[in-house]
């Protein structure tokens, strides 16, 4: 016997190709189709650097601008647009995140504590349910919740007759409430599916450790912040992490519904200026630098959120 | 576990007991009372509901909205595409999704690790908006049903959740059928597909509540042609125009008005209302079945190379 071949020999793979050609049937196709529309789209990029005109049908003969679309994007009107679209981004997606994290934590806390087994899972089934409906319907519903005590805004009836304000709140037409109204309008929708994972979590707990605790006296609150929280802590790290990576990700439906002129101040994000810039103004490369800056520190946040993952010695995500 | 049931009938239980249960009682009703009072007000006299005070039950019971939006054509139309929509997007996802995740799952074959790369990469990173747009243009398929259900034949994450399963499977299962002189497709066929049927069952209610849901298509590539127009997306377009409305007290409200005072004895906020219940219902009926296997997909998600 020789020594082992380089198994990357060209004969090798032809064989490997031949006894394989169906499989390869199956899937290279499949492959082709993904290159077609997951990463063609990816040399629309191009057009950021050009002076997109949809009206000149070939790519190169459009004229090209170097970096002048990304200066733009950060000077002038534009400029002041896109800033305060990246701050509405940001400062609706960390609302978001704290209220849901700090809240869905508590109810899996909550939830562990209930001993009826049907109630618990009444309960849970209820609380999963905003999470199938669509942002459509959901923002149908804060929009009717919202609305005045005559439009059935049973937010502003309570309110009201709890004689905590004296007129009712005009919610969608105050630009100050629309953060509020965005983490809310998520914190319903999505409260009960994020308790799942932390319940999980909870049950893979060693049971002994309550035990023991018995035994030494503690009570109900000192065994829910010495053993469970402490329990579940490195879920609570890792999906902190991986959300930090789509920090920008602040949705989008829910403020292009309600968003109107009133509080576009407060209300518009980047994926919003991308669309208005680009399929209702025509202004294809704006809007696609503006997609790209939001694709690149999307990318270098998720990266470095795996990387941290990883030196704490989790999982790695990617 | 019953050796861990002693009764605590300590005051500080009791109390902590209550306060918990009173609790999760308010949050479930937050929870349910905006669909609820939606059925309400669905099932109510339109112009009866103006005069407000509709919570959790009809005071006026009538079945007109339903009909009225049944008799709309545009509505009944755009039911039918988001049926048939949903059953296409289901059918071919499954389809084209498992036999991908076959191949990659096939430890000899030679493409498995690019090709496995080459699709969970695109979890990471999206062209956008606009160059998706773009190529959709190009490729002609602007408002077309195709647009619908082609770019969404494989999705990546499915895909590593159906090659995990398909791993598990012993690959002596495989290799005897092998002997028996069968090819990849018919294993694929016959053996793998109906052991995963489990897992096929959940990913297509996954895929079915998503496709059902969804109204970014139709907005982006198929606004400009109402007989493919979805549910979900008339409902936006009612939901804009009653917005509109009440928050530029009156101009944008005409349109509205105008849709309403067409189908007589009802209301834009009545219309909606049962609309949004069509929409609903659907998801309502399906999402108990998929209960059971929140945990499992959840934890099975994780990618792992």
């Amino acid at each position: 016997m020789t020594a082992r071949k380089d198994p990357w020999n060209s004969g090798r793979i032809w064989r490997a190709i031949i006894s394989q050609r169906e499989l390869i049937f199956m899937s290279v196709p499949l492959l082709l189709y993904k290159i077609l529309f997951s990463y063609v789209p990816v040399t629309g990029w191009t057009m950021a650097f050009q002076n997109f005109k949809p009206a000149i049908r070939t790519w190169y003969k459009q004229e090209w601008v170097g970096f002048s679309n990304f200066i733009k994007l950060f000077s002038g009107i534009n400029g002041e647009r896109f800033i305060r679209d990246i701050r509405n981004t940001l400062a609706q997606s960390v609302l978001t995140l704290v209220l849901g994290y700090v809240c869905s934590i508590l109810l899996a806390l909550l939830l562990n504590e209930v001993k009826n087994v049907g109630f618990k899972r009444v309960v849970q089934n209820i609380t999963y349910m905003p999470h199938f409906l669509s942002w459509i319907i959901v923002a149908g519903l804060v929009s009717t919740a919202l609305s005045l005590p005559s439009s059935g805004g049973i937010i502003n009836t309570l309110l009201v007759n709890l004689h905590l304000v004296k007129e009712p709140i005009l919610f969608l037409s105050n630009p100050n409430h629309f953060w509020g109204i965005v983490a809310g309008s998520n914190l319903w929708k999505e409260l009960g599916w994020n308790t799942i994972i932390y319940l999980a979590a909870i049950t893979s707990i060693d049971v002994s450790l309550y035990e023991a605790a018995d035994m030494d006296g503690a009570n109900r609150y000192q065994k829910m912040f010495r053993i469970t929280l402490p329990g579940i802590k490195s879920t609570i790290v890792i999906l902190l992490i991986m959300s930090i990576g789509y920090i920008l990700e602040a949705g989008f439906e829910i403020q292009y519904f309600l968003g109107n002129g009133l509080i576009v101040e407060k209300s518009e994000t980047i994926d919003i200026f991308v669309l208005r810039y680009g399929i209702q103004m025509g202004n294809y490369s704006l809007a696609t630098v503006a997609g790209i800056f939001k694709t690149l520190v999307s990318i270098i946040l998720i990266s470095g959120a795996n990387f941290i993952s990883g030196r704490l010695g989790e999982e790695k995500l990617i | 576990m019953e050796k861990r049931k002693r009764r605590d009938f300590s005051a500080e239980n009791i109390i902590f007991t209550t306060l918990n249960t009173a609790f999760l009682i308010l949050l479930s009703l937050a929870m349910v009372y905006p669909l609820l009072n939606t059925l309400a007000v669905s099932f109510n006299d339109g112009m009866d509901t103006v005069r407000g005070g509709i919570y959790l039950w009809p005071r006026i019971f009538t079945l007109q909205n339903f009909r009225v939006i049944f008799h709309m054509e545009t509505i009944y139309g755009a039911f039918v595409i988001s049926v048939a929509k949903t059953i296409v997007i289901v059918i071919t996802n499954l389809f084209f999704t498992s036999m991908l995740a076959y191949t990659i799952s096939r430890r000899e074959y030679i493409f498995a690790k690019p090709l496995t790369l080459a699709f969970v990469l695109t979890m990471y990173f999206n062209a956008g908006i606009i160059p998706n747009y773009m190529l959709i243009k190009n490729l002609h398929m602007l408002n077309t049903f195709s647009v619908y259900w082609v770019p969404n034949v494989i999705s990546a994450f499915n895909l590593i959740v159906i090659r995990t399963y398909i791993k598990s499977i012993p690959e002596s299962l495989v290799e005897s059928a092998k002997i028996d002189g069968s090819g990849e497709f018919r294993i694929f066929m016959r053996i793998i597909m109906p052991l995963c049927v489990p897992t096929l069952a959940t990913i297509a209610l996954f895929v079915a509540v998503g496709s059902w849901n969804s109204w970014f298509d139709t907005f982006l590539y198929n606004s400009g042609k109402q007989s493919l127009s979805t549910l979900q997306y008339e409902l936006q377009k009612l939901l804009s125009s009653t917005l509109t409305a009440s928050t530029s007290a009156q101009g944008g409200g005409a349109n509205a008005s105008a849709q309403a005072g067409a189908v007589n004895a009802t209301t834009p906020q009545s219309i909606r209302s049962a609309i949004t219940i069509v929409a609903a219902v659907p998801i309502l009926v399906v999402y108990p079945f998929l209960q059971r296997y929140f945990v499992n997909g959840l934890t099975i998600g994780g990618v792992k190379e």
